[in-house]
């Protein structure tokens, strides 16, 4: 089960014609796809667009209703490969996953899927992880889209356009044979507004009429001499079919007057921004009004050549603005007018940056420098720019930056990963500092502080993969890690059977939370809930020992530190060679909590006597160290300034947010760190026993207190 | 064509969103307050788009959300922008004390327009709290750079007034904006959203209101420095002769600016070990006192009693496994307990102490003679921490628990010949006659001396940590004695050395005293 219920917007899905839909952009995606009349749809989860596939999970019932088949893919590379049904059936499909990661681990599939071509509709949704809030490396899909012959809509992020898009987008795919991107940056994705629906559609032909009625064409299969084929059919037939489409559609929009000495190009997805800019420059309005012509390219991909020679022509100079590098359209740009022998200036990473998210601060400051060299009479009438730089200046604001702390995400309060990496940390006080190899995953917030474990990260489930050349002898192991998530996606082939059949002497650990949690707790094959649309409760254990490995561990409960630190000790330091693997359960504690605590809830309602557990420090005991914290950062575990005169440091402290897991305990027990910490258990509802030994006790305990502090002589508190 | 501009601009509307960033970290509702927002927005007629880049920071870290909302036209939709420009907001929310300046750092707020509603209360980020000392950043910094960059700023602990309600930041946040009126909506459009919500709206409703009131009332909380030190006037009756004796010392001997210290030292001495041990106390600090007037302290505020009075007391009252037994099993302590975590009359509580000692501790506890004697004997010494060397959990709420911490906080009768004790007086003697040996030459550095104590903290390895820092320190006094600004640089050191764990820092700073 997902970390939010989509139980509300699932309702939003049914709309019919004429209702309207508020939401967020990635559900009017969703409502757009059941609008086509998609078959089937898979996908992988990932920021940012785990909610289309959280809201798909969450509407079984809709799905059901339409005959939709919905698929939680185990990676994008089966979720690109589930479009081979569009192949030869004209069904239509759509797949998602977060971009370029999930891209890359889905080429294999769709260079053949893009050779080969499509009959029926096949769209990718992939969410652009670019910019602020991303949390992968900084690249363009638009080179997929480019090398693969795919094409590539960036539509402008409003949720009518991206509802139309995608119901063009299926009809591009299949007037062209082609399989078609969708590309939807991260704000967009989280964008809200709203749009008039449609009905729903059923699939015209469905999956099951396609397995009863199998059909095959040699020639759509990616094998010599049909690739050849391919090839040339890609360039001369799909490709003018793709033109000739998005131009009788008119996918690519004019805004602006009709002529003008400059102009400016754009990406879809970026004309809010554009528009924004030149608002502040006082050359467009809030309603979309412009001073200056603009070129909107809808469809990134492919260029449409004869739309790009108009808009240039009688122009001196166009501003091409595309995000990101390389600037791929840019260098179409320049040589499609080179070929053409327009003189038109094409200018655009010039005096826009190369890389990095294109703010609309840093889309004014490249349109001036457009402006001042092309078309200095339009910034004639500019208003003041909004320029927060006299305040940034000022030495309070200085002395400010000095004093507010960056504050990365982390790990969440109780989390069962926490004593894992504490475990390892005390691991490396003994036997020294070690290679680690991370991974994908919430687990890789080991590499920030307070644990600042981890050298690399290569991709999901590729931790222990990236340790196979430290298979030499020498007196350390490498220690790989590798998260639940990452296993079932790739790392049982890639890293653990590639570890056993190399024999590489290194350590593994799999943090296993029973959940694909850092995208938002899908479930996977090794989940321990029921899931009666899924086989979960598929044990690691036995995958890696099915898969050849011998030295494996498990660890049911991670929060015992100091068994996670022996085993760790043992793993490094056994006479066994070959991968020494180490699963490490326990289940995420966001889930765990949101499972649970209804449950304790009726519990306590119900007169049920139920024990409550909570962390707390004493602060008289407490010597402000924080020794505790550097091997936590908890975020329930903070700081607390005391009026003890006598104390000069802040002492550690436990909030009411704690849940109890014991990592405060267990890491001051196993690292010998302070007996400040306790435990307290309250016990809801007692019963008569509970009440009449805690009155006994209380009358003992109480007269040896009081015996003893009538013996001694203090100051009154 | 060059006039296309020109015709341009006459038509363009000058109209402009107002525009609302809201800055949070993961788990606090920003999005339920941002789609509260648009939902008011909305239902005024209003057109209203937000924004948010979640990712990862959804796990902890600090995160944005951000809202553009404007009136429509003849069914022309604007076209909104999906993220906030510096210089361009018209409203932040700032759901943390740190956030608000962070949103100052980002260039969010700015004196022309910005209406900044922050939350004052603190949650430490991770480099704030992993430090050795305190690392904690100054909110009187950042309410001074908030005040500079606001045109207006409406301030107050609104995560405390929400809990008070029995809801959650959200909804006083949103309370905040209504009553600022930097958006044209009713209080009444706010609380049918908030009250359409599913569970907890009434509640939702109630911390509304609160915040309402409260920034129509006291929209601006000033800075709070951390707790203040509790510095207690002497009492002309401390409630038996003994104590009374020991107040008329402090009363009498010492110059007034150490009494109030001087006195907190006392009470620590007294719980600590027993009165004898506060006239000990008052002794050792008077020898210092009557060095201080010999070098001319009249003239500097006594600041070396004032120290000693302080740090002497933390030296005597060490923290040894008796200490915190004994504060473990008292009845206070119960009490206390079960008022951190708010547990009901009703309610029974247990509590399990994680202590974990060693053959060091069992030998600091023994007589001086036979731990020394153990000590020097690996072999038994070894075959004593097999023994007691693990992790205990005791329940001091059980009858067995509580005997066994109770006995070993009666061992407090025989402390003072304990193996720890007689180390704990000679690592304090060596410590003050440092200071007492650079008196004369450098009052400051003396005074300086006499603060490094502050290193000398925590259990176990920690402690020896901390005592290594120390020795490092205190080694570098020497090289320092003979410069006026000698105090300066012991200072330095001593912060150096409370900034990480392993030393980095002060290995750098011990470099550069080094080249001096």
């Amino acid at each position: 089960m997902a970390e939010r219920s989509f139980e509300r917007e699932v309702q939003d899905l049914r709309l019919g014609a004429g209702e309207v839909f508020r939401g967020e952009g990635i559900l009017a995606i969703t409502k757009a796809l059941l609008q086509s009349g998609v078959a089937y749809v898979g996908g992988y989860q990932g920021s940012p667009i785990s909610h289309l596939m959280d809201v798909l999970a969450d509407a079984k019932d809709v799905m059901d209703e339409l005959g939709v088949h919905f698929e939680t893919s185990a990676s994008e590379a089966t979720a690109a490969a589930t479009l081979s049904a569009s192949v030869m059936y004209p069904v239509r499909g759509a797949v998602t996953w977060k971009s370029t990661a999930g891209t890359n681990v889905a080429a294999d599939a769709l260079s053949n899927l893009a050779s080969g071509g499509v009959t029926g509709g096949a769209l990718i949704v992939i969410g652009e992880d670019y910019g602020e809030g991303s949390s992968i490396m900084q690249e363009r899909s638009h080179a997929y889209a480019m090398k693969s012959q795919i094409w590539l809509i960036d539509p402008r992020p409003n949720l009518e356009m991206l509802v139309k898009m995608v119901e063009q987008g299926f009809e591009l795919s299949e007037a062209t044979n082609t399989p078609v991107m969708l590309e939807v940056r991260i704000r967009t994705c989280h964008v809200h507004g709203q749009f008039v629906a449609k009905d729903n559609k059923r699939p015209q032909f469905t999956l099951r009429q396609a397995m009863e009625n199998p059909s095959r064409d040699v020639n759509r299969i990616v094998l010599p001499p049909a690739s050849f084929l391919h090839e040339k059919e890609k360039l001369e037939k799909r490709w003018p079919a793709a033109v000739e489409f998005v131009k009788s559609r008119k996918l690519n929009e004019t805004f602006g007057p009709s002529e003008g000495p400059v102009g400016i190009i754009m990406l879809g997805g970026l004309y809010n921004t554009v528009l924004r800019a030149l608002q502040q420059l006082g050359l467009a309005d809030v309603y979309g009004e412009s001073a200056v012509p603009l070129y909107v390219m809808n469809v990134a991909y492919p260029m449409i050549d004869d739309e790009i020679v108009a808009f240039c022509a009688g122009k001196s100079a166009v501003l091409m603005v595309e995000e990101g590098a390389p600037d791929f359209i840019e260098q179409a740009l320049n040589t499609l007018l080179r070929r053409r022998d327009i003189q038109t200036r094409i200018s655009g990473k010039d005096v826009l940056p190369m890389g990095g998210e294109y703010t609309a601060q840093v889309v004014v400051k490249g349109l001036q420098a457009f402006l001042q060299t092309h078309a200095l009479p339009m910034l004639g009438n500019q208003p003041p720019i909004p320029d927060p730089t006299p305040v940034l200046h000022h030495e309070k604001i200085k002395a400010l930056a000095e004093v507010v702390p960056p504050r990365p995400p982390g790990f969440c309060t109780g989390c069962p990963e926490r004593p894992i990496f504490a475990a390892l940390k005390l691991t490396e006080k003994e036997l020294g500092a070690h290679h680690i190899s991370a991974d994908i995953g919430c687990h890789l917030f080991s590499i920030l502080p307070p644990f600042n474990l981890g050298g690399t990260t290569m991709g999901y489930g590729l931790g222990p993969a990236s340790s196979s050349a430290f298979n030499v002898p020498a007196d350390k192991r490498a220690i790989s890690i590798m998260g639940d998530g990452g296993f079932w996606h790739n790392g049982l082939a890639s890293s653990i059977g590639n570890a056993v059949f190399n024999k590489q002497d290194g350590v593994i650990v799999v943090v296993d939370n029973y959940y694909s949690a850092a995208t938002g707790g899908q479930d996977i094959p090794s989940s321990r809930a029921r899931n009666a649309r899924r086989k979960t409760n598929n044990s690691i254990v036995d995958a890696v020992k099915g898969i050849g490995a011998t030295w494996v561990r498990q660890i049911d409960r991670t929060y015992d530190v100091a068994r996670m630190r022996d085993t760790f000790r043992e793993a490094l330091t056994t006479k066994e060679t070959g991968p020494k693997i180490i699963v490490a359960s326990s289940e995420c504690m966001l889930n765990k909590q949101r499972r649970v605590r209804p449950l304790f809830a009726k519990a306590v309602a119900g007169g049920e006597r139920v024990v409550k557990e909570r962390f707390g420090v004493d602060e008289d005991v407490c010597t402000g160290d924080h020794a505790c914290i550097r091997l936590s950062g908890c975020p329930s575990l903070s700081l607390k300034h005391t009026d003890d005169p006598l104390k000069d440091d802040p002492v550690a402290a436990i909030d009411s947010s704690c849940v109890g897991c014991g990592n405060c305990g267990e890491v001051s027990e196993a690292a010998v760190l302070c007996p400040s910490f306790y435990r307290a258990d309250i016990v809801f509802n007692p019963t008569g026993w509970d009440r009449f030994m805690a009155r006994l006790r209380g009358a003992v305990i109480g007269w040896l207190q009081h015996r003893r502090e009538s013996r001694r002589i203090a100051f009154a508190d | 064509m060059s006039n296309g501009g020109e015709n341009g601009l006459k038509r363009l509307s000058r109209e402009k969103p107002l525009s609302i960033a809201i800055l949070a970290m993961g788990g606090q509702g920003g999005g339920v307050l941002a789609d509260w927002i648009v939902e008011v927005a909305e239902s005024q007629g209003w057109v209203a788009q937000s924004t948010s880049v979640p990712g990862v920071a959804q796990r902890t870290g600090a995160t944005i959300y951000y809202i553009e909302t404007l009136p429509p036209r003849d069914g022309v939709p604007p076209v909104l922008s999906l993220m906030p420009t510096p210089g361009d907001v018209d409203v932040v929310m700032a759901a943390e004390l740190m956030e608000a300046g962070r949103s100052v750092l980002r260039g969010l707020v700015t004196p022309d327009r910005t209406t900044l509603i922050a939350s004052t209360h603190r949650a430490y980020a991770v480099a704030e709290k992993e430090r050795p000392g305190d690392g904690t950043g100054d909110p009187v910094v950042v309410a001074d750079a908030t005040d500079f960059a606001a045109r207006r700023v409406i301030a107050f602990d609104m995560e405390q007034l929400a809990v008070k309600n029995g809801s959650m930041i959200s909804a006083a946040m949103l309370g905040a904006l209504a009553a600022s009126d930097a958006l044209p909506f009713a209080r009444s459009a706010y609380e049918t959203v908030v009250g359409a919500g599913a569970k907890g709206a009434s509640a939702s409703l109630k911390a509304f209101a609160a915040a309402y009131d409260r920034t129509r009332s006291a929209p601006r909380e000033a800075p709070r420095p951390p707790t203040p030190k509790r510095l207690d006037a002497l009492p002309s009756h401390a409630g038996h002769p003994e104590l009374d004796r020991l107040v008329a010392r402090i009363r009498g001997e010492f110059p007034a600016e150490a009494q109030s210290l001087l006195f907190a030292g006392v009470k620590r001495a007294v719980d600590f070990q027993d009165v004898a041990y506060a006239n000990e106390y008052l002794d050792r600090v008077g020898s210092l006192a009557a060095l201080d007037r010999a070098h001319g302290g009249q003239d500097r505020h006594f600041a070396l009693t004032c120290e000693a009075a302080k740090y002497v007391a933390v030296a005597m009252a060490y923290d040894d496994v008796i200490r915190v037994a004994d504060i473990k099993v008292r009845a206070s302590r119960f009490a206390r307990l079960r008022n951190e975590i708010g547990a009901k009359p009703d309610q029974i509580v247990h509590s399990t102490e994680y202590l974990h000692p060693r053959a060091e501790e069992v030998c600091g506890a023994l007589p001086a003679g036979l731990g020394a004697f153990i000590e020097a004997r690996p072999a038994l010494y070894g075959a004593l921490d097999r023994f007691v060397n693990r992790g205990r959990r005791i329940d001091v709420r059980r009858l067995g628990g509580f005997l066994q911490l109770y006995l070993v906080s009666g061992l407090r009768t025989m402390r003072r010949g304990n193996l720890r004790h007689g180390r704990e007086v000679a690592h304090r003697e060596a410590w003050l006659a440092r200071a007492i040996e650079v008196l004369p030459k450098n009052y400051d550095l003396a005074v300086e001396v006499l603060r490094c104590r502050r290193l000398v903290k925590g259990y176990s390895d920690t402690h020896s940590r901390g005592l290594s820092k120390f020795d490092r320190v205190m080694a570098m006094v020497p090289k320092l004695a003979g410069r006026d600004d000698g105090a300066q640089w012991l200072e330095r050191l001593k912060r150096a050395a409370l900034m990480d764990e392993a030393g980095t820092a002060l290995d750098g700073a011990i470099k550069t005293v080094e080249t001096l």
